[in-house]
């Protein structure tokens, strides 16, 4: 086991080259999370799958190209231009193949990957039987060698990191009109396919100088994971993105400072694991969109439909006879209330024992009939006051049949808020009946009795 | 260039792991799921780690066998992602397969000691190898043929996969076009689903070993979008899309001789070429295609204008 000392000494980035490592992938995880929320937004994740695989022919042919002109064929430089460019040219075929013919995204995606990763070996196959050189460190430039990174890979990825973010900030309000409405952005005359062009090239830039940093699946899992990760916790693009920043960049000084002081733990997969436990827990606590979070919308929701529909049901069946404050009349048999809506006895009898218990009904005797209490009368009154503004707004100002009207209005009502419910009221100022605080039923309620 | 026996084989070996791919492809491609060839071939490594590490040896029984349950997890792992996380379908693969890769790449490394399973070794695969390991030596009319294991391991996968497609034939169809259609007439659209993904699992193992990752996602996608664009008829996909592969196969060795000594070099990586040949094959489609292609529909639009 690694001494509490030497966890203080990586964690705190006190050695050169766990620093320069730590450093680095903390770098290249921020400007992927930043990058990869954009993707993630435009559906476009395995993106970064298909263009890092597309790079690889770039560099065998840069290296070629470089020898054969006499240079040095693994000056970096030269080779991210490669990659870049084919690179590039993968993105416009999926692009080109997209929208030209019958294949769908995926097989687009799948086609291009597979070809030019085959290209690009085949060129790696013919390199190595150059006599000038072998191909031996070219591949690391498709698997990394995150371990031994160098100065000179730090400065280029802060270079690409700082590049990206400041063009994220100041081109912010385009990307985000870009991620959520395309068509919207190009009918506002703004240069659609120049902006989206821009995105892939900031995307390509930090693939590249990723790849030859960290390898492919690091890159892959980098582009996606942060930003599936932080959509979970909110619904804002510019909290989204900083948070699948922080993501990015969280896995992988995480990550990295594992694998320097646990031995035989190869840094890029622990970072991948990191980001693929942060997803996990993002994805059951998230705040915003959550499988817990979620769920308990969902059974509260249930709830409140339930007893709303029970109340409603309840006061419809009273509004036909005398409706006044005696006890006597506000008693309604269960087999009346089983009638106007199709759903189950134990369903029924779950909604009546919760409205029970917050004292919204009453058993009076042990006949099946329940009572509808004063405060339960109240609440009644509203929820059908709402139901049926709702109708008549859809009536008027959505043109929905008065038939279908009740179904249509069952879908909303429920999520009706205080504010909304004023403003029906505002404008349909001309149905609010005289006198009763429920306005007439604007289509015959059907006999349930 | 001179053709050796060698050269026979490895077009054999190509041809049949191509085959086999195209074959199960057509039904990736109509679900829109071309990307799980991907996905599966890079997140099987930690079966076969795990099958290896448990059993201690090579044995390619064992190692189909954690391959397949990883292959199908992939799948259910996405989908499970996808649905109750309500996120994009690609970001989940790409979520699942990424960590499943790591996961086994940790695996292996962890156990190094007496590992000789090397990662690259499992994606690239050396088909220029594999004729040299012979378990077979038949006589067929008078002459010695030199069987190589992968070739027989194919020929199974093949033979499965075949069998697989022409039984299950109405229902692959009818789940693929239309899975809430197929569920109403009483097929199992889930069970054809991962039946499907454990069979893409089982041939990307068979065919890592013999030929590496890079045929096994090209051909499972590149021949079927290829047919899929040349047809309306799903029965004529399939047969269009395994002689596309077949030929691509046969191509790409062909090319991996011949091609590099044009500019002076010797010969190249064939897995690589036939996923080249295969690429060519779909962008001539892809402009010339009779219905679907690029040019002619180009040349309809302006005969319509006129």
């Amino acid at each position: 086991m690694p001494e509490l000392a030497d966890i203080c000494n990586v964690l705190l980035l006190r050695d050169y080259n766990t620093r320069l490592v730590v450093i680095c992938t903390m770098l290249l995880g921020c400007a992927c999370g930043l990058m990869g929320g954009f993707l993630l937004l435009r559906k476009r994740s395995l993106m970064g799958d298909t263009l890092s695989h597309a790079t690889l022919p770039g560099v065998g042919l840069s290296f070629i190209l470089a020898v054969a002109l006499g240079g040095d064929g693994k000056s970096l430089p030269i080779l991210l231009v490669g990659a870049a460019i084919t690179g590039v040219i993968g993105c416009a075929a999926v692009l080109f193949i997209r929208e030209q013919t019958r294949i769908k995204d995926d097989a687009a995606m799948g086609i291009v990957l597979s070809v030019f990763f085959g290209a690009g070996i085949a060129i790696l196959g013919v390199i190595q039987t150059m006599p000038e050189g072998s191909a031996a460190g070219l591949e690391s430039f498709i698997y990394g060698k995150t371990a031994s990174m160098v100065m000179s890979d730090f400065q280029i990825l802060v270079f690409v990191t700082i590049c990206v973010i400041t063009c994220s900030l100041l081109l912010f309000k385009e990307f985000r009109l870009l991620c959520f409405d395309e068509t919207f952005a190009a009918a506002l005359g703004w240069p659609v396919k120049f902006l989206d062009i821009l995105l892939l090239a900031l995307i390509t830039a930090v693939t590249v100088t990723g790849l030859q940093a960290v390898g492919l699946i690091l890159i892959i899992a980098f582009l996606i994971t942060p930003a599936a990760a932080a959509r979970f916790w909110t619904n804002q693009l510019d909290r989204m993105l900083v948070l699948s920043a922080l993501i990015g960049g969280a896995s992988g000084w995480l990550g990295a400072s594992l694998s320097a002081f646990i031995p035989r733990l190869p840094a890029g997969a622990v970072i991948v694991l990191v980001a693929a436990l942060f997803f996990v827990v993002s994805m059951l606590i998230g705040t915003e969109r959550g499988v817990m979070v979620r769920f308990l919308r969902q059974s509260q929701l249930k709830k409140r439909m339930g007893r709303q529909h029970l109340l409603r049901a309840l006061y419809e069946i009273l509004e036909g006879g005398r409706l006044t404050e005696e006890l006597n009349i506000r008693t309604v048999p269960f087999r009346q209330i089983r009638g106007r809506r199709t759903w189950s006895d134990t369903q029924l009898r779950d909604y009546i024992r919760r409205a029970y218990n917050d004292g919204l009904v009453e058993a009076p005797n042990k006949v099946d009939s329940i009572l509808l209490t004063k405060t339960g009368l109240a609440e009644a009154a509203q929820v059908t006051r709402n139901h049926r503004l709702w109708e008549m707004y859809l009536i008027e100002y959505a043109d929905v049949a008065p038939s279908r009207v009740d179904r249509d209005a069952d879908m909303v009502e429920h999520v009706l808020g205080e504010k909304m419910v004023t403003r029906l009221e505002n404008k349909l100022q001309a149905y609010r009946s005289a006198g009763s605080l429920v306005p007439q039923s604007p289509h015959p309620i059907h006999p349930g009795d | 260039m001179e053709w050796y026996s060698i050269d026979t084989w490895i077009v054999v070996i190509g041809a049949l792991a191509a085959g086999a791919c195209a074959l199960l492809g057509n039904f990736l491609v109509l679900r829109k799921m071309s990307m799980m060839g991907d996905a599966i071939s890079h997140a099987v490594l930690p079966g076969l780690a795990i099958a290896f590490l448990v059993t201690g040896a090579r044995a390619s029984l064992s190692m189909f066998i954690g391959a397949a349950i990883v292959g199908v997890l992939t799948a259910v792992f996405t989908q499970w992602i996808s649905r109750f996380g309500k996120v994009d379908e690609g970001a989940s693969m790409g979520i699942v397969f990424t960590t499943l890769f790591a996961l086994g790449l940790l695996l292996i490394v962890q156990g190094a000691d007496h590992v000789d399973l090397d990662p690259s070794c499992v994606l690239y695969g050396a088909i220029e190898l594999t004729p040299l390991d012979v378990v077979w030596r038949p006589t067929l009319f008078g002459y010695f043929i030199e069987v190589p294991r992968a070739a027989l391991v194919l020929v199974g996968v093949a033979l499965l996969n075949t069998v697989f497609v022409v039984a299950f034939f109405k229902e692959l169809r009818i789940s693929s076009f239309d899975a809430e259609l197929a569920t109403a007439m009483g097929i199992h659209s889930k069970l054809m689903h991962y039946l499907l993904m454990s069979l893409v699992a089982v041939t990307t193992v068979a065919c890592f070993e013999a030929v590496g990752s890079i045929i096994v996602i090209a051909m499972l996608i590149v021949p079927a979008a290829t047919a899929h664009l040349l047809t309306d008829r799903l029965w004529l996909m399939v047969v269009l899309s395994v002689l596309i592969a077949i030929v691509s196969a046969v191509l790409g060795h062909l090319s991996a001789l011949i091609l590099p000594a044009c500019f002076g070099f010797a010969d190249t990586s064939t897995s690589g070429m036939m996923a080249v040949m295969a690429g060519l094959i779909f962008s001539t489609v892809v402009l010339f295609a009779p219905k679907y292609g690029v040019l002619p529909r180009l040349v309809r639009k302006t005969e319509a204008v006129r």
